[in-house]
């Protein structure tokens, strides 16, 4: 057997589940979907003495619309099931967007939107959507819960303020503000791989056609999602054009902290972004001025 | 002793029940446990693709989730899709007249991809194939063999 022997539970609510972890202490893992826990099981660079099983508990798995427009999505919800819910599309298009290019479909079928969260991988695309949508996590301890900006909630790779005896349960999506075009890029060797480099961009248009608000965030290009404040200072405040993209592009490319790796150079991983960017850019702006 | 857990799981319509360790993987349970060695297991962490099953129907990579997480559910491996021993899958007709395969040993996971894929895309593009196989890693074929068996099994299923 591959994984080191571990303690298990599959509790059927939430609170058993939250009263589980409060028991076990530090020592005891969440297991979502398990698309990144078991590989590192299975490789023993993680050692759980205990597992709370997530996948017994239907009441964290669901997508659902709120009242001022947006959306709703459980911890437990699965990828595949937020790629093709028809209610994502509509309210959260930006993130119906980038849905297929996490990981393959296998790994879709599994892994969940809270699981991919709380794991924090660098490259991961639904970290940046968060941000990038300015969306709500809601973590639950025994007895209360607290709510962390998305923009709050990644510290360092693989680390978020999530407590040991906490489960993210929920994302709260805010509805996109009307003119808003959205956009998500990014590029990896082969289809489904781990991008070199991601980019989202949001850029709400007025009716005097100026960008009122722009938000880019970047995936793999540093140790948690990066926000690119000036290529934002730079979108704010113009009208959206060819060139505004490839200025704010090449502003982008400055802000990003790319680590490099076997398969491409900070350089190149820079490159990217700047490309990338202002791909995104030019078709956000299309989304936006029809709008 | 460690602890052992129930699991009661219906493979291909049969139903079996064990009494498994937690850290028992689903792709070690379905070959040694039930003795299916239909399924692969390759890079045992969630790459390759060769241990992919249907899990209540959907594909799923069984090297990177417990047995004990399969307790209720229906699941099916490439033991699963040939008729009988004389009459195949049209899948597996289509790798067969195509030569689909060379030492065989990606092809259950291959095959298991396939099934819902080409259940929601009965008329799928060369493009959509490659990207379809794209969690399946095949060492032996440089994938045009495949592509060619996928567009003949499509041909089969119409």
């Amino acid at each position: 057997m591959k994984p080191a022997p571990f303690e298990y539970a599959a509790p059927a609510t939430l609170d058993a589940a939250l009263a589980a972890l409060e028991e076990y202490g530090y020592g005891a893992k969440v297991l979502a979907g398990g698309q990144s826990l078991i590989p590192a099981m299975n490789f023993r660079l993680m050692q759980p003495p205990m597992l709370v099983d997530l996948n017994r508990i239907p009441a964290l798995d669901y997508i659902e619309p709120t009242a001022s427009g947006g959306l709703r999505i459980g911890g437990m919800a699965r990828h595949s099931a937020v790629e093709h819910s028809p209610l994502v599309a509509a309210r959260a298009p930006l993130l119906h967007e980038a849905m297929p290019h996490i990981a393959h479909p296998q790994i879709r079928n599994r892994g969940t939107i809270g699981g991919s969260l709380a794991h924090a991988d660098p490259a991961a695309e639904l970290p940046v959507i968060t941000i990038a949508l300015e969306a709500r996590l809601r973590l639950q301890k025994r007895g209360s819960e607290r709510w962390v900006d998305a923009t709050e909630f990644f510290q360092y790779m693989f680390t978020t303020d999530i407590q040991p005896n906490e489960i993210l349960t929920e994302i709260d999506i805010p509805p996109m503000p009307k003119g808003t075009g959205w956009a998500f890029e990014e590029f990896s060797r082969r289809k489904g791989d781990y991008a070199l480099a991601g980019v989202a961009a949001l850029i709400t248009v007025g009716a005097d056609g100026v960008c009122h608000k722009a938000r880019l965030v970047y995936l793999n290009l540093g140790e948690v999602p990066v926000i690119a404040h000036g290529a934002q200072a730079i979108l704010e405040g113009e009208k959206p054009h060819p060139r505004l993209a490839a200025e704010a592009a090449r502003r982008g490319s400055e802000e990003v902290e790319p680590m490099g790796s076997v398969h491409a150079s900070p350089e190149y991983q820079r490159h990217l972004a700047r490309v990338l960017t202002e791909r995104a850019l030019i078709r956000a702006f299309g989304r936006a001025a029809h709008g | 002793m460690a602890e052992k857990f129930p699991v009661s799981v219906i493979i291909n319509g049969q139903p079996f029940s064990r009494e498994v360790e937690s850290r028992l993987l689903l792709a070690d349970f379905i070959r040694q446990e039930i003795g299916l060695t239909g399924t692969h297991v390759g890079c045992e962490h969630g790459v390759c693709g060769a241990c992919t099953i249907l899990f209540d129907g959907a594909p799923v990579r069984s090297c990177i989730m417990l047995a004990v997480q399969a307790d209720g559910h229906d699941l099916m491996t490439v033991e699963g899709l040939a008729e009988s021993e004389h009459k195949l899958h049209p899948i597996q007709q289509g790798f067969w007249e195509a030569h689909g395969l060379q030492c065989g040993f990606c092809t259950p996971g291959i095959l298991m991809t396939l099934v819902p894929f080409l259940k929601e895309n009965p008329d799928p593009s060369e493009q959509e194939i490659r990207e379809a196989i794209s969690g399946n890693l095949c060492r032996c074929t440089g994938y045009q063999h495949i592509v060619q068996a996928v567009q003949k099994a499509a041909g089969l299923m119409k």
